[in-house]
């Protein structure tokens, strides 16, 4: 179900910040919530883990808990260094992975 | 009588706005810009602007993931007909633009209104001869989105003459009959209290222009009768059902309460 959306510029200097977007489709269950009718507990189901890799190396991670809201929404900047394809992971809790990447140009 | 009627109610919306730009701070008539026409805002004019923010950029916009997906269902081949919407519409930003500025429309062959939705889900059925989508289903809101953003920014504008008439006369019925254990119309809020507290929610005029939306509070988008129905619950009356005649019928007299507000859809609310 997950659906991933990652806006990046379409080209930047070298040396330079940019920022990078992301968003992700996903219900981020808590494991707080009961089934009104049953009165049991809806399992926990969330993104725990967000990893994104650019020229080689993890430029950006973050560990996620149940308080983020659903649909998570996370923008950062990274330093322009070379062009090259940027990765983007999600781990959900039962190990499903999301991937996403997209191109970085990066001029002079 | 009837005209008097009127009369009042434009009074007392006027009267309301006024006290409540008092109250917000909010001066001036063009502070909304596009999303002011005359008395009539929009309920992005309600919205904080944290919430402004994420319908502005659409990237920010998460109904715009249930958009993609519907604009994917657009070109996806289903049904014995072997067809898909892009098979007989083509190209949606051409053919689609200013469809849904004009829903919903009289349908002869039912006789009586229809909706955008319920248009989407004949066409499905008769001519893809594929099954319908589930009211309020993720596939119906997101392929709802995608057609109604096609006429973004355009006025909204739907006919209610000819054989429109009678039912728009019961959806303005509807709006100003007192309903639930608490007594109350849809103008008790939204022509009498526009810009009040209700709880720790601000009331908007309750147009309908940026239906259906992306709400916070819901973590998803939803349509413009799952907000009906929320509206009646909280007044403790029974909702009715998805896509229902009474339903229809009110989304019609909204949209005229709303002419010339620009499409907003998908819109993000609290």
């Amino acid at each position: 179900m997950a659906k991933a959306r990652v806006k990046v510029p379409k080209s930047v200097k070298k040396g330079q910040a940019f920022l990078v977007k992301t968003l992700i489709s996903h219900k981020m269950e808590t494991g707080l919530r009961k089934n009104k009718k049953t009165g049991k507990k809806i399992p926990r189901k969330i993104i725990n883990k967000f990893v994104c890799t650019y020229d080689g190396k993890e430029v950006f991670s973050s560990d996620w808990h149940p308080a983020v809201s659903a649909n998570p929404y996370l923008a950062f900047y990274v330093k322009a260094t070379k062009s090259g394809p940027m990765n983007f992971k999600w781990t959900d809790d039962d190990g499903k992975v999301t991937k996403k990447s997209v191109k970085i140009s990066v001029s002079g | 009588m009837r005209k008097s009627y009127q009369g009042i109610w434009t009074l007392a919306a006027l009267a309301v706005a006024f006290s409540a730009f008092a109250v917000t701070g909010f001066a001036g008539e063009d502070k909304f810009g596009k999303y002011q026409v005359g008395e009539l805002r929009t309920g992005y004019t309600y919205s904080t602007p944290e919430t402004r923010a994420m319908q502005d950029d659409d990237f920010d916009n998460p109904a715009f993931l249930w958009v993609d997906e519907g604009e994917a269902l657009w070109n996806k081949k289903e049904g014995k007909a072997g067809k898909s919407c892009a098979s007989c519409h083509d190209n949606a930003s051409a053919s689609m633009r200013g469809v849904g500025a004009r829903y919903p429309v009289y349908n002869k062959k039912l006789g009586k209104m229809q909706n955008l939705e319920q248009r989407i889900n004949q066409e499905r059925t008769e001519k893809m001869q594929a099954k319908p989508f589930k009211y309020e289903s993720k596939q119906l809101l997101g392929l709802t989105m995608f057609v109604r953003n096609q006429s973004k920014d355009m006025p909204m504008s739907v006919s209610i003459d000819g054989p429109a008439i009678p039912f728009f006369d019961k959806g303005k019925k509807f709006y100003f009959q007192r309903r639930g254990q608490l007594d109350m119309a849809c103008a008790n809020c939204h022509v009498d209290n526009p810009g009040n507290m209700i709880r720790a929610n601000r009331l908007s005029q309750g147009q309908s222009n940026g239906f259906p939306l992306y709400r916070l509070k819901w973590q998803k988008p939803g349509s413009l009768h799952r907000r009906f129905r929320g509206c009646n619950k909280q007044v403790r009356a029974k909702p009715y059902g998805y896509g229902s005649d009474e339903y229809v019928n009110l989304e019609l007299y909204l949209a005229w309460r709303g002419r010339g507000l620009p499409v907003e859809t998908p819109a993000v609310r609290m």
